[in-house]
């Protein structure tokens, strides 16, 4: 069966909700203290697995769309990709506004002396780029030059659990799990990449000898 | 329910009322309703590791008045006197019970800050035995009532200053540690002391699964010099807030060196060993280029990682209520602990 651009409404829809839910359940695991007397480590670490989360979820849509030969899942990726950049935001904001309280000097000092962060803010200038550059208008002006921008995605899903990994205490094996996701992701791709190539060079070939 | 309590109720409603049309076969299966924790656990946004562990934070249908079938660890009131001699070094008020005992790092109860709290309340601390032996003239064997009659009990409020740059203001319940180890006779030619907490995979989920347990190689163990140790500051406490400790921090025994990083105090102790050589530590085995022997509260070395120049202090009220203070020298404790330290530099021994 072929999706349809009818279905796509409805999954969409189903997205938005999955996508929201956990901001609900965190909202109200906060307010009612099973997060703990203070939670703000717990709000940090969840929506940043939050971001990655969504960001695993946002690799697999090609590889699916090509095995399932349903085109019309690529016209997900857009929405998927905000939340991303939604939950990084959030992430964000807690880490500024809950741990460093406001201190915008601080702020600098611990970007300059936390160098995960350093990665991880990185990976958000790109996720900035990335979402400003999603705007429909701004898509068809950019051209060509949009899909090699947006190519960058996949810097992102490399530094993104690194910043992980590195900011951890000792509980590497959580983190560890999602590098070795994202690398079969990352791998899938290369592998497509390669087979396109092979043919490409084989219908050179072809085209060459005739 | 009791059956009596149905019957009751059965009685009560004859009739089915009108809004009852539900037939039995229409509500939730038994099944996915007891597995309905597991289940909303799944279905709320967890991280990789936590759909593999089964002993992830409570569910969401605790919100809603589930409370009741969880146990909560009993905890009683202990008799003490008021030592006020380090209250001058407190700058901010207390920070409020129930923040203390939600906010844990007690690894063997799982790596989260709820963690601890959440399943650590089934934890048996009476029969407990805490052995003190090595370099010492009269090895002691204490039992769960010795700890907590042997010596007459004091409060002391104190900082503690974790690692991760976070703080709180406890009111501890407890005796100092040099009265222990005089008890015990501590012989002339010992240098350290070594302490070890309790090694239960059966009681402590984290021990059992690495997953939750962080990695680290239990049990936990921590060491002082014999001059730490000796020093009045020292302090074993067996309560706060006037009540014995619950177990998640560190029940029902455990060591508080307030100049020193949180790690350093030892929960939940068995043994306490003196000895002519430094002991291994935990997190200076499991890192030693971040987590030196000393683990002194000092602003200007920073975590590889991170600064320690400045401090979350987790005092009263919402979220937004916490504030940054700058972090002391030996968290304010200079006066009573720095001659320990002339002579040796603090960048390198950290």
């Amino acid at each position: 069966m072929r999706l349809t651009s009818k279905h796509l409404f409805w999954l969409k829809a189903v997205m938005h909700l999955v996508a929201l839910w956990p901001i609900g359940y965190l909202v109200l695991s906060v307010v009612s203290g099973d997060a703990g007397g203070d939670p703000v480590q717990y709000i940090i670490h969840y929506t940043g697995v939050g971001a990655l989360n969504t960001l695993v979820i946002l690799l697999m849509i090609s590889p699916l769309a090509r095995r399932f030969k349903q085109g019309i899942l690529i016209q997900t990726r857009r929405l998927i990709g905000l939340y991303v950049f939604a939950y990084a935001s959030l992430h964000i904001l807690a880490f500024i506004s809950l741990d460093l309280l406001f201190e915008w000097s601080l702020l600098l000092q611990e970007i300059l002396k936390r160098p995960y962060i350093l990665v991880g803010a990185v990976a958000y200038l790109i996720l900035i780029a990335l979402s400003i550059t999603s705007l429909k208008v701004i898509r068809k002006k950019m051209g060509r030059r949009w899909q090699q921008l947006h190519n960058w995605v996949y810097l992102v899903a490399i530094l993104v659990p690194i910043h992980f990994y590195w900011s951890v205490k000792s509980e590497v094996i959580e983190p560890s799990i999602y590098i070795l996701i994202i690398i079969g992701l990352l791998a899938l791709r290369l592998s497509i990449g390669k087979k396109l190539s092979q043919t490409f060079t084989r219908l050179r070939l072809k085209l060459s000898s005739q | 329910m009791l059956e009596e309590e149905l019957k009751g109720r059965n009685m009560h409603f004859h009739k089915k009322p009108s809004w009852d049309k539900f037939k039995d076969s229409d509500v939730t299966p038994e099944e996915v309703f007891n597995d309905r924790r597991r289940i909303l656990k799944q279905m709320g946004f967890l991280g990789a590791g936590a759909l593999l562990s089964s002993n992830a934070n409570a569910g969401i249908f605790d919100l809603f008045g589930n409370k009741k079938e969880k146990q909560t660890f009993l905890r009683s009131d202990l008799p003490h006197t008021q030592n006020t001699e380090y209250d001058s070094v407190l700058n901010g008020a207390l920070t409020p019970e129930s923040k203390i005992i939600t906010h844990n790092n007690f690894y063997e109860f799982g790596t989260g800050k709820s963690d601890p709290a959440e399943n650590a309340q089934g934890f048996k601390v009476d029969p407990w035995k805490l052995v003190i032996d090595g370099l010492v003239d009269n090895p002691l064997t204490l039992d769960y009532d010795d700890l907590m009659k042997l010596f007459a009990l004091e409060e002391r409020t104190h900082l503690l200053r974790c690692v991760e740059a976070w703080s709180m203001v406890v009111p501890w319940v407890g005796f100092p540690l040099a009265s222990l180890l005089k008890k015990a006779g501590v012989k002339s030619h010992a240098t350290h002391v070594a302490f070890e907490t309790l090694f239960d995979p059966e009681q402590m989920p984290g021990q059992k699964s690495r997953l939750m347990g962080g990695g680290i190689h239990y049990p936990y163990v921590e060491g002082l010099t014999i001059n730490e140790a000796m020093n009045p500051l020292s302090f074993m406490a067996v309560g706060l807030y006037g009540k014995t400790l619950p177990p998640q921090n560190g029940a029902p025994i455990r060591l508080v060196v307030p100049w020193k990083y949180g790690f350093k105090s030892i929960k939940s102790i068995v043994r306490i060993r003196v000895m002519d050589k430094q002991p291994p530590t935990s997190w200076n085995q499991l890192a030693s280029r971040e987590y030196g022997f000393y683990a002194n509260v000092n602003p200007n070395v920073d975590h590889p990682r991170w600064s320690q120049a400045t401090e979350r202090r987790i005092g009263e009220g919402g979220l937004f209520s916490a504030k940054r203070i700058n972090t002391q020298m030996f968290n304010g404790y200079g006066e009573q602990v720095a001659d320990l330290y002339s002579g040796l530099d603090l960048t390198r021994h950290f």
